[in-house]
């Protein structure tokens, strides 16, 4: 039990990070990139919060995101926003795969 | 920065590999069976901490520490919660504007009947807690109904329990199938991870009870309502049920549900069934 | 209006034994309302126990103390029957004291 229950958490922390680190811009990020980023991470996070599965991290990263782009910073709003994304999208893998992985921990 | 994600990237499919072969057995989907679900859940409990008096399971983490309940029965002779149970003694007397009392609202006047809730409502069709039960009853008074977190929820619930003190949890499941429904359903919110943390309440109430998250004692699954609401000193207050379910969901990293949702009142539901017969021992203090 | 202190004090031969739980907010000055002005400063600064017209117990408090704060302690030289006076004051001006008879 304990190992699977490490193992889901190294899965969460990864997804969460994964995608941060992911593309280094060959150019700064203009309002442009900003908008489709933030769409993005915008409506996964609107699912993960259909599900009643949403995470407080999401809502805050995505919340930052739109802070630095209205403080100018695109280059942070992007990366937030793409942040933002992953997180949300880890929390909606996280609620279709609970809705059997849920049984594993039951007591019988 | 290329390699460093190429390496995050193929540890994240290893982990997602890992994780998919490492999938259990999943039980075919059977009929829902409350009792042998209780008396599971009281057996796992009682055989993985066979030193413990079933009774002292709704103690929670003083049943796993003998110098943590040293500490909590000399605090016992003058507890925390005093003052909100004496407000609270004091709210359920006094009538509303339009002279009604809660005692209307309740059977048996609403003293040593704790431990029925929460119930089955088979007109509505849903699980109706004593929380939910005090605010409908202000509500249906013409009172404003009052947070379900704290303050004078805490009190008048504080009060109630006391009046139920030692007297078994006696939940019943009516054979119908929206009931059996909501208890699997709070069954199912209970074993479910969520959060950024990936926590299920299993993960901590029964994985680790007795082990610490931090620098706190986890109290067992079994009973872990029976002592409703508490005097927290983390809070440097009273708390409800409902305050204790959202805290949980934020310290997990998972977004709290509204008060009273559906899934809070099932998991009540299912919580405080599979601890009947053990003793209400609310109000309590907490660390 | 009930008062803030709850007292019991029990003798056991020659020492006797005190606890009390007082309830006042012991506001550190530190914490923020809901719309977001600092809530003042407002705890105990001194709690004094009294027995037989002798201090048996003086604490000095500042913002540290929690709130509704538990105080446990033992003397000597008092029996069953007597008196023992508590009474403290805050920062505010504000006080309190209570009398209960040794058990």
């Amino acid at each position: 039990m304990k190992r699977s229950l490490a193992r889901a958490m190294v899965l969460a922390l990864l997804l969460a990070f994964s995608f941060a680190l992911d593309v280094a811009p060959a150019r700064a990020a203009n309002e442009a990139d900003y908008k489709t980023a933030y769409s993005a991470a915008e409506a996964a996070s609107k699912e993960a919060a259909s599900l009643r599965h949403q995470w407080t991290v999401t809502v805050s990263v995505l919340a930052a995101a739109k802070k630095a782009a209205d403080g100018g910073d695109f280059d942070r709003a992007v990366a937030a926003a793409r942040e933002a994304e992953a997180l949300a999208k880890a929390s909606i893998f996280q609620a279709t795969t609970e809705k059997e992985a849920w049984k594993a921990m039951e007591i019988r | 920065m290329k390699a460093r994600t190429s390496i995050l990237l193929g540890s994240l499919s290893a982990a997602l590999v890992a994780l998919a072969l490492t999938s259990p057995r999943v039980v075919a989907a059977d009929k829902v069976d409350p009792v042998a679900d209780a008396r599971a859940f009281q057996n796992f409990f009682f055989q993985k901490f066979p030193d413990v008096k079933h009774e002292d399971f709704v103690n929670g983490p003083y049943s796993m520490n003998e110098d943590m309940k040293r500490q909590w029965q000399e605090k016992e002779e003058f507890p925390p919660y005093e003052f909100a149970l004496d407000a609270g003694k004091e709210m359920f007397a006094t009538p509303f504007k339009n002279g009604k009392t809660y005692a209307d609202c309740f059977p048996n006047g609403g003293v040593g009947i704790r431990q029925n809730y929460p119930y089955f409502d088979e007109k509505e069709g849903k699980v109706v807690t004593l929380e939910l039960a005090l605010n409908r009853c202000r509500e249906a008074n013409g009172e404003a109904p009052y947070s379900y977190v704290k303050d004078e929820m805490a009190s008048l619930t504080a009060y109630m329990a006391f009046t139920s003190r030692g007297k078994p949890m006696d939940i019943k499941i009516p054979d119908d199938p929206r009931a059996l429904a909501a208890f699997e359903n709070g069954k199912r919110y209970f074993y479910t991870r969520r959060g950024q943390m990936n926590f299920s309440c299993a993960s901590c109430h029964v994985q680790s009870p007795g082990e610490r998250i931090r620098a706190e004692i986890l109290a067992p699954a079994l009973g872990i309502l029976n002592a409703m609401p508490i005097y927290r000193s983390e809070w440097s207050g009273m708390g409800t049920t409902t305050r204790r379910f959202v805290t949980c969901n934020s310290q997990t990293r998972a977004v709290p549900l509204e008060p009273q949702a559906d899934e809070y009142r099932d998991v009540e539901y299912f919580l405080s069934y599979v601890a009947n017969g053990l003793p209400i021992s609310g109000p309590g203090a907490r660390p | 209006m009930a008062s803030s202190i709850r007292v019991r004090a029990t003798a056991n031969g020659d020492i006797t034994e005190v606890q009390a739980l007082i309830q006042h907010p012991m506001d550190t000055g530190f914490v923020k309302d809901a719309k977001g002005e600092l809530i003042p400063a407002h705890y105990i600064q001194q709690l004094k126990f009294e027995c037989n017209g002798k201090d048996v117990f003086v604490a000095d408090w500042g913002t540290a103390v929690s709130k509704d704060p538990y105080v446990k302690f033992s003397f000597k030289g008092a029996k069953k029957g007597d008196d023992l006076k508590v009474s403290w004051t805050d920062n505010k001006g504000g006080s309190d004291t209570i009398t209960a008879k040794i058990s």
